[in-house]
């Protein structure tokens, strides 16, 4: 049985669509009609069959497409992927993690065998059956967090822990929220937030940051985070913001359904055993608002925080100029009613 | 110095005499103000362990100064980029007990700090004490390429035109500010450039 993986674009033609299983399983992010800042961490546990919590780390059917994207971004710009000197031994903490999650979840996909430091990876969906030395990085084809990040949906920040702050000394970032990894390597937690507006002064970033430094191995944490992305474009980078900012333009009253988008961070948060770092995997889900709304809850609740949100994280989210087109067109789907309590469909 | 700032920006001091076996002193034009008036307060003998190593302004002010102050070394460069093997290889053979001391320009304290953290200093044991010209190292988020000197508010990426916001968002490790287009979502749309960072 296993997943069946779509081919689709994220890019040029936009063939990117969801299922109808996977619109039901959709992270929306909203539980209640309005959005502000919270630390909203709570324990990255097993959720719901169904769900896109049933395995900690999420395979789904975007998979193939998602690595195919990557991989052009990669050819595009290899400095979306960096990894300071120190932390190699983080890399190889991560390759286990992700290797292990994955053939625990989809073991019709992924295999993963010991023999003491002799490890052999089978990666069906897409072809690979490699054999290496754990700790070895001359036996693989790439660094370790290259080599398994680009069979790895999400983006991938690896945390360094020290002097009482989280320091971004390693990633993979190509799907993206408009944030350069390339600028912000080497910064501490509270410099790679700064451009965040209104979350300092309320002292978000204190609290995550005291939050973070103590997650305990095996007891990993996470978080949603939203934006909204006019097509299905998994690189919204800074890198590439003169390419697609245009896009921004282009909604209008009849396209908004196919062109905006819903885009759901499910970050998550896990203590690397050797290394004592953190790694902060950011998977990012997309779904069309033609999609969102045969959920008529998730319409409803939608038109509302969007119509609500405050000036200042509508501008910071790059949502002005489209925002009263998509508020008219959600208008019509909210008739006033009361929503139920919590994320899920009715 | 910005009124309303966000933490990535960087924050200077007022350079003060440290405890350490050698003291490294690199400025360039009015940062030679900070260091005459920082040996005001320093204990006798400070100098007899420092290097000071000074890029005068185009008006070639304030040499007499730090030479008068007595420094075991005091070298004078043209450029910060004529300075950089003499820096590196000093930061390279530095011991524990080097302090090291910046003022001057943004750009100048930025560049220095990023050879001294290639080196493995940690940055909050550097002095650091802005003097003169506001003027900004600009890292071009699309092409990567850095823009020297930056006054204005846009300002034109030297390498691919893109026309850029400078925010204040700072690195370390490129030492220079990040500049974003615009108008890239409507290249039409054309703000005025105003002179804001002198």
């Amino acid at each position: 049985m296993g997943i069946t993986f779509r081919k689709e674009t994220f890019r040029d033609d936009f063939t990117f669509k969801n299922s109808p299983e996977h619109i039901r399983r959709f992270p929306f992010p909203f539980h209640e009609d309005a959005y502000m800042y919270a630390v909203n961490i709570e324990p990255h546990v097993v959720g719901p069959k169904g769900s896109v919590l049933e395995n900690l780390i999420d395979v789904d059917e975007h998979y193939v497409a998602e690595m195919q994207d990557r991989a052009l971004v990669l050819a595009e710009d290899p400095l979306r992927c960096q990894s300071l000197p120190h932390m190699t031994l983080a890399g190889w903490d991560l390759l286990e993690l992700l290797m292990e999650q994955q053939a625990l979840g989809y073991p019709e996909h992924f295999t993963l065998t010991r023999d003491g430091d002799r490890w052999r990876w089978i990666n069906r969906p897409l072809g690979i059956d490699d054999t290496f030395t754990f700790g070895d990085t001359s036996t693989l084809p790439y660094g370790p967090m290259e080599y398994i990040t680009r069979q790895s949906q999400g983006d991938f920040c690896i945390l360094d822990q020290r002097d009482g702050n989280l320091w971004m000394d390693a990633g993979m970032v190509t799907t993206q929220a408009d944030w350069s990894l390339d600028f912000d390597i080497g910064m501490n937690f509270f410099e790679w937030h700064a451009p965040v507006p209104l979350a300092h002064e309320k002292g978000i970033f204190v609290r995550a940051l005291k939050f973070l430094t103590n997650i305990q191995q095996g007891k990993p944490a996470r978080r949603l985070n939203w934006t909204m992305t006019i097509n299905p474009r998994l690189d919204t980078s800074p890198e590439n913001y003169h390419k697609w900012g245009p896009d921004r333009a282009t909604v209008t009253p009849e396209n908004v359904g196919d062109k905006v988008h819903l885009r759901v961070e499910l970050q998550s948060f896990w203590r690397l055993p050797r290394s004592n770092g953190i790694v902060f995997p950011i998977r990012c889900y997309l779904i069309k608002m033609d999609e969102l709304v045969t959920q008529p809850k998730w319409a409803r609740r939608l038109h509302r925080v969007i119509r609500d949100l405050p000036d200042e994280l509508a501008n910071y989210k790059g949502l002005t100029r489209f925002r009263p087109t998509l508020v008219e067109w959600l208008s019509k789907l909210d008739d006033g009613s009361a929503t139920s309590p919590g994320f899920g469909p009715d | 110095m910005a009124a309303k700032s966000i933490i990535s920006r960087p924050v200077y001091g007022t350079l003060s005499p440290q405890p350490g076996k050698h003291h490294l002193f690199i400025a360039d034009a009015e940062g030679a103000l900070a260091i005459a008036e920082m040996a005001e307060r320093a204990p006798p003998g400070f100098f007899d362990d420092a290097e000071i190593v000074f890029i005068p302004g185009p008006d070639g002010n304030h040499i007499a100064a730090l030479d008068a102050l007595k420094p075991a070394q005091f070298h004078q460069a043209p450029s910060f980029a004529s300075l950089l093997p003499r820096l590196r290889q000093t930061l390279a053979n530095a011991h524990m007990g080097l302090r090291l001391y910046l003022s001057g320009t943004e750009g100048l304290i930025g560049q220095a700090m990023q050879v001294a953290l290639e080196a493995g200093i940690d940055h909050t044991s550097i002095q650091t004490e802005h003097r003169g010209s506001l003027a900004r190292r600009m890292q071009c988020v699309h092409c990567k390429g850095i823009t020297e000197n930056v006054t204005t508010q846009p300002a034109t990426c030297a390498h691919c035109g893109l026309l850029l916001l400078v925010r204040d968002h700072y690195s370390r490790r490129i030492a220079a500010f990040q500049g974003v287009c615009i108008n890239a979502e409507d290249r039409s749309e054309i703000p005025p450039m105003e002179e804001i960072f002198r």
